[in-house]
């Protein structure tokens, strides 16, 4: 658009400068395309190297994790319990992260609006989830095997846990952070109560639920892996647990791949559902 | 009721105002007692810390009074109100809806009709000129666009009285002067109560019916002075510039009480 305005101001035909530009803006966006891309094939090659190297095979080298991947995927190679189950899987472990990602979420973002606008609430609760907070999730494990035996609730529950905090501390954090004056102004236009927890505490910290969204997104897909080694027949995390288990370590890596895949497009969704929502925050375009 | 008693906007009765700063307690305001009539445009000027952003607090309904009481209509007030509607200095706009969605934010709480709402919201959006900008976010606008809509939120509510607290103060020398003209075009037409706190002494002057001159330590109203002024003013016109120099000598001489004595002398 700048562009456009400087060609119009600088009559027919383009000007050297917009060439200039134009060419500057194509080599930056090539570049970054060529160091994204470039940096992991450039771990993929030594990767390579490394396996031939060493002559190791308790590390497979990236061509065996492919075909792997392939017989995961299609089947075919293989031909055995895990050839072609790929989609059964990921849908097993997306359901497990979105239970808990979203019951994280349903209870976190009302819990910390509360906190965040009631100082009796916050006087109540804030120690306790102080003190709770830095347990780790793992360190949940054998309780939540005891609560929910073994099974995918104990893994939607430790997805829940890891994904709790994150929302309900940025969502708190988001109300806190609001300028007192859009209360005031919400309550002398006649905004109370629940209107105003709907109409002007939630959009005011949308931004920074948003983060903490995204946050909590990514701890629920790193806790996947944990909540599965609960002894669940099938997921991405007994995958690669029972590959740990058979000493198939192709089948590690290539769990660890689809984990990394899926986390990273569905953070991309996130982005996008807050771009979106966010369109009116300058400060806001991730 | 009176017909006298009718036309009492605004009534503040005996309220004082102290706060608590750590172990000590700040006296704000001193007793405060005013009227002000229906359709009064009413200038508060004063120091830094003379309590009058604190006396506007303590009428929009933010902030109780320790002793005394607010009466809008003959009724007191309980806290924030619809009757009541503060124009802020940085404007307080809600950044995520649009120009129009700000302004039928009041007649939205009201349970309105949707057709209704959007009425009032066009008609308010065209009071203050801003039909173009119906669509953009706060953060797309200048600081006077910004004011005028913070200025139609409050009137598409229809409160009764308007508190503005030092709204241009953020504004250029050139979109204050024109935000003012449109404020007593405004005024004109509704004939809303306004109470408008400012630093400027000419602002008050250009503005307002009566100026009240407040000291501090503790805060209180000093001088209650009307101005005759006819409208439209003119800043350069001599008359204008005798008001002026009475009102300033006035708010000096609280600003500094010892050396206006000996110069009285």
């Amino acid at each position: 658009m700048a562009d456009q305005a400087i060609a119009l101001d600088g009559g027919a035909g383009e000007s050297p400068l917009v060439a200039a530009r134009r060419r500057r803006r194509t080599y930056e966006r090539v570049r970054a395309i060529v160091l994204g891309a470039g940096f992991p094939l450039l771990l993929i090659f030594l990767w390579h190297l490394a396996v031939i190297y060493t002559g190791t095979r308790l590390i497979p080298s990236p061509r065996q994790v492919a075909v792997m991947m392939w017989d995961f995927a299609f089947g075919g190679i293989y031909d055995d319990a895990f050839s072609g189950t790929i989609l059964t899987h990921i849908w097993k472990s997306v359901q497990r992260v979105y239970g808990g990602f979203l019951l994280a979420a349903a209870i976190g973002i009302p819990l910390g609006l509360l906190i965040g606008r009631i100082k009796v609430l916050r006087d109540l609760l804030d120690p306790t989830i102080s003190v709770l907070r830095p347990i780790p999730v793992t360190a949940w494990l054998p309780l939540s095997m005891i609560f929910f035996g073994l099974g995918p609730n104990a893994a939607i529950f430790l997805v829940f846990l890891g994904a709790f905090y994150p929302i309900l501390l940025n969502t708190t954090f988001g109300v806190r952070s609001v300028d007192v004056k859009l209360f005031e102004a919400a309550a002398m236009l006649g905004c109370s109560g629940s209107a105003m927890f709907r109409q002007v505490v939630l959009p005011a910290a949308l931004p920074s639920i948003f983060n903490g969204l995204r946050i909590a997104h990514g701890f629920a897909w790193i806790l996947i892996v944990v909540g599965e080694m609960t002894g669940v027949p099938t997921g991405l995390g007994s995958v690669i647990m029972d590959g740990r288990t058979l000493s198939r370590t192709d089948l590690v890596v290539t769990g660890m791949i689809v984990i990394g895949a899926l986390g990273f497009i569905t953070d991309r969704i996130i982005v996008a559902i807050s771009n979106r929502l966010l369109s009116w925050s300058p400060q806001h375009h991730g | 009721m009176a017909d006298a008693d009718r036309m009492t906007r605004l009534a503040i009765r005996g309220v004082t105002k102290r706060f608590a700063a750590g172990d000590e307690e700040i006296e704000a305001l001193a007793r405060v007692d005013l009227t002000i009539q229906e359709g009064e445009f009413v200038c508060l000027i004063g120091a830094s810390g003379c309590g009058k952003s604190t006396l506007l607090r303590i009428v929009a309904g933010f902030e109780e009074p320790s002793t005394g009481e607010v009466q809008v209509n003959g009724m007191p007030i309980t806290g924030p109100g619809r009757d009541r509607g503060m124009v802020f200095q940085d404007y307080a706009l809600f950044p995520w809806m649009t120009v129009k969605q700000n302004i039928g934010f009041g007649p939205r709480q009201r349970s309105l009709a949707r057709g209704e709402i959007e009425e009032i919201s066009s008609e308010f959006v065209r009071l203050v000129g801003l039909e173009k900008f119906a669509d953009r976010y706060p953060s797309q606008l200048s600081g006077g666009m910004k004011q005028r809509v913070a200025i139609a939120r409050v009137l598409a509510n229809n409160a009764s009285i308007l508190l503005m607290d030092e709204p241009f103060g953020a504004l250029d020398a050139l979109t204050r002067e024109q935000l003012q003209n449109e404020l007593l075009q405004i005024w004109a037409r509704t004939r809303v109560t306004v109470i408008f706190i400012t630093h400027s002494v000419e602002e008050a002057v250009m503005l307002a019916d009566r100026v009240l001159v407040m000291s501090a330590g503790p805060g209180r109203i000093a001088n209650d002075v009307p101005i005759d002024l006819p409208r439209p003013r003119d800043v350069s016109s001599p008359e204008f510039n005798e008001v002026r120099r009475d009102l300033a000598r006035r708010l000096t001489s609280h600003i500094a009480p010892g050396r206006t004595l000996e110069s009285a002398h």
